[in-house]
């Protein structure tokens, strides 16, 4: 059986997988790291966005072995060691961006490539087209957008600390 | 998916090697349409050559009043290219409406091209511009390319290495998008320049075509009002679940008058 060796959230691993493996499969069902989701499963829904060499692309859409040497970054990845979150991930809790949470890994990772992009800023028409590749059944996105938003305002470092959700 | 062998060749001429002695194997780019039809099981190639680690495959670059896209490019690299956006705007555009955000960091513009979906926006740019398309043993004028739905003039185990667009005066393009696909109901690329003005359909047939009454009227006269009385037959379009050839062809002229719009 092939060998692929790639770094996930820092951390290099080398596993043996089939060609057919997908790489939403082998973070799942061989490191254990669950974040990920299989939602549609026909690279449509976003719910396994993952991050490879700092694009967001669908785990569910990319063979295993074509990830050799890759630096994949997956949503356990984002908060530190002391179990600070992201920005990103702040924002999402802060902005109620979530209802279910199945979708929410997914989300997190689309918006953290679309933000760290577009350092211009983005506008909240800017945000609804980033997020064409992920949908959500819940919250009608008003909420994903608001903490898009206000967490695109950290890490940019426009702001110190995230703007508070209106009561 | 079914079983298949994976081959990560570093060279074209390898790649024809391992395509050329297996009939069965299949080239694999971004893998964007073929991964979705293997888990399909609507194909069952015995292996799949991947062709992301060859080197001569890589690249957008200005040569002389050409742009040439490698086969490898990603659409979110030919829509942020300095050289696209700079000479052919219209096609930087066009990238940059593919799919969605992730579609385009793994979806290559030589994987669009070679596999000719009648819905897929490339093939009517690279009509629509009279490109060239470059592989790993000829060169094939862009109306002799598209042969059909879903086929090319490209052989068995031939190789797409690159795409050269001569650079025009003026380029555009307009769609009607499938709201829940986002794939192409209806869009028009026109274009004027060294390969005189070119119109070019997608997604109303069964392949891509050239509506040669506008081309002949934008010819004469270069504004949208010069297409706005064209009718497209509806004969040969495609009828489905998401509208008829009655509905296809009246959008005909409604993107080619906005493409005209958009390319000013």
């Amino acid at each position: 059986m092939p060998q692929v060796t790639l770094t996930v959230n820092g951390k290099k691993h080398t596993v043996e997988v089939e060609p057919r493996t997908l790489l939403v499969e082998l973070l799942r069902e061989k490191l254990r790291l669950t974040g990920t989701h299989v939602g549609c499963d026909t690279s449509q829904c976003g719910a396994c966005v993952v991050h490879i060499n700092g694009d967001s692309v669908k785990s569910c859409t990319t063979l295993a072995v074509m990830c050799e040497g890759a630096e994949v970054t997956t949503i356990e990845g984002l908060a530190s060691p002391d179990g600070t979150l992201h920005p990103m991930q702040e924002a999402f809790r802060e902005y109620h961006a979530l209802q279910c949470g199945f979708c929410t890994p997914g989300m997190v990772m689309s918006a953290i490539d679309l933000v760290r992009k577009n350092p211009q800023g983005l506008s909240e028409e800017e945000i609804r087209h980033g997020l064409e590749g992920n949908l959500c059944r819940c919250t009608g996105y008003h909420n994903i957008v608001k903490a898009i938003a206000a967490a695109q305002e950290v890490m940019h470092g426009r702001r110190k600390e995230l703007a508070r959700a209106a009561e | 998916m079914y079983e298949f062998a994976y081959h990560k060749p570093s060279s074209v001429a390898d790649a024809v090697k391992l395509l050329s002695a297996d009939p069965e194997a299949r080239p694999v780019a971004g893998g964007h349409t073929l991964l979705p039809a293997l888990k399909h099981r609507l194909a069952r190639p015995t292996a799949l050559v991947d062709l992301s680690g060859i080197a001569e495959l890589r690249g957008i670059r200005r040569e002389g009043d050409k742009v040439v896209v490698g086969a490898l490019a990603r659409h979110a690299e030919v829509a942020s290219s300095d050289v696209v956006k700079g000479a052919i705007p219209a096609l930087a555009r066009l990238a940059g409406t593919i799919g969605d955000v992730q579609v385009r960091n793994r979806g290559t513009i030589g994987g669009s091209v070679a596999n000719n979906d009648p819905a897929a926006d490339y093939p009517a740019a690279v009509l629509g511009l009279g490109a060239t398309v470059v592989t790993d043993r000829r060169r094939i004028a862009a109306d002799d390319f598209f042969t059909g739905m879903f086929t090319t003039a490209l052989e068995p185990g031939e190789i797409l290495v690159a795409i050269e667009f001569p650079v025009p005066e003026k380029a555009g393009y307009a769609k009607m998008k499938n709201p829940a696909s986002r794939y192409v109901m209806t869009g028009a690329f026109v274009s004027r320049g060294p390969q005189g003005v070119r119109v070019a359909i997608n997604g109303a047939g069964p392949c891509v075509f050239r509506q040669a009454e506008m081309e002949k009227a934008l010819a004469a006269n270069w504004s949208p009002d010069a297409v706005a009385n064209i009718r497209q037959s509806p004969d040969g379009l495609n009828s489905d679940i998401h509208g008829s050839a009655e509905y296809r062809a009246h959008l005909v002229t409604v993107m080619a008058k906005r493409a005209v719009a958009d390319a000013g």
